[in-house]
């Protein structure tokens, strides 16, 4: 189901004008690592903050109401250059490990910014000159922290095809957590495939 | 356009590539995109260290507070991201360095990250803690140096395609 949608829109003529093209892909892509800075960067100078260990004595609220926006706009142009990017080359992507982990990270850190938002936040006018802040401030940004390092990582070894499901073989957990099987279209259990085994 | 020095300067990059850390990077798979990885992770901090300075700066963030507490905040960290970028940025030049000599891109970073470097230690910090308020000089500082740092980013993710 999800991979006949993944190889229709693969097939689509903007999908592959885009993987093709000489410089759009490659500008989509620059901006959206050079708009790291932008999301990443100010997300990690509120992190630091809820920490507890970067900007003692500017409140809390500075960053969390007047820095948050920008955060906000370089979220969703990284999203908005992410997307376009997997719609280049959907199938690929979605048999690549690292960007199935990146998947689950992304998961991890959209659920500790809403329990960031939606409870430790709430409270924020008892905290907000406390350097350190509460505990649960303090763990919404290391976790923040940690989650948003390993999105980046993922990310950036997206480009390698070190697991990539067409270069066989691969251990049983990659062929496991890629779904290999579907992506090769036979079973991998019965030991390595040579290359002229392989369909793509 | 190609942009290149002269060709006399080759022996330099001959001899980073032959180094014992270039090697050593060239002749492993994990190394190089590790290293990558780190250097992205270090932009992160020392872009959010930048922009954060730079936004306050064109009065479009944290108007509360003055543009030299936030300059003083930011500094430990805009060191050591800057330092790891430079750091892991020359290992991987280390590793590429002949590749790195024939790319303009390469050049491209080389002329403006000094620049840029140079601007933000030696203008914009401390015009900022001599006192500066939002004003026309501020947001020309700000402007300034987003242009500039911009520059060397999007000239080293550029290295990669060319």
């Amino acid at each position: 189901m999800i991979r006949s949608f993944l190889q229709w829109l693969g097939e689509t003529p903007w999908s592959i004008q885009l993987l093709e093209s000489f410089y759009v892909w490659p500008l989509l892509e620059s901006s959206h690592v050079l708009l790291l800075a932008l999301f990443v960067g100010t997300a990690v100078m509120m992190d630091l903050r809820l920490v507890g260990v970067a900007f003692r004595g500017v409140p809390a609220s500075a960053f969390t109401k007047r820095l948050l926006l920008w955060t906000r706009i370089g979220f969703v142009l990284m999203v908005a250059t992410g997307l376009l990017l997997f719609f280049s080359n959907p199938l690929t992507y979605y048999h690549n490990l690292f960007f199935r982990i990146k998947c689950v990270l992304l998961v991890v850190a959209g659920i500790n910014v809403w329990w960031f938002h939606g409870r430790i936040h709430r409270s924020i006018d008892d905290w907000d000159y406390h350097a350190p802040p509460p505990r649960a401030a303090r763990m919404a940004g290391i976790v923040s922290l940690i989650v948003w390092t390993g999105v980046v990582f993922t990310g950036r070894l997206i480009a390698y095809n070190w697991f990539q499901c067409d270069i066989q073989p691969q251990s049983a957990f990659v062929n496991w957590a890629s779904n290999c099987e579907a992506a090769v279209g036979e079973p991998l259990s019965g030991g390595p495939l040579s290359d002229g085994e392989v369909s793509p | 356009m190609t942009l290149m020095p002269p060709e006399s300067w080759i022996w330099f990059f001959e001899a980073a590539e032959a180094t014992y850390l270039g090697t050593m990077v060239r002749n492993s798979i994990w190394m190089f995109p590790i290293i990558e990885a780190v250097h992205l992770t270090a932009l992160c901090l020392m872009g959010g260290a930048i922009l954060v300075v730079d936004l306050r700066m064109l009065g479009l963030a944290l108007g509360d507070q003055s543009i030299d507490t936030l300059v003083r905040h930011v500094r430990p960290w805009l060191a050591a991201g800057l330092a790891v970028m430079l750091a892991s940025g020359v290992l991987l030049f280390l590793s590429e360095a002949i590749k790195c000599f024939y790319n303009t891109s390469f050049w491209v970073k080389m002329i403006t990250l000094p620049i840029a470097i140079g601007f933000t230690y030696l203008v914009r910090n401390p015009t900022a803690l001599r006192g500066l308020d939002t004003s026309a000089k501020s947001r020309l500082l700000g402007l300034a140096s987003i242009a500039l740092w911009f520059t060397v980013a999007a000239a080293g993710r550029w290295i990669g395609f060319s």
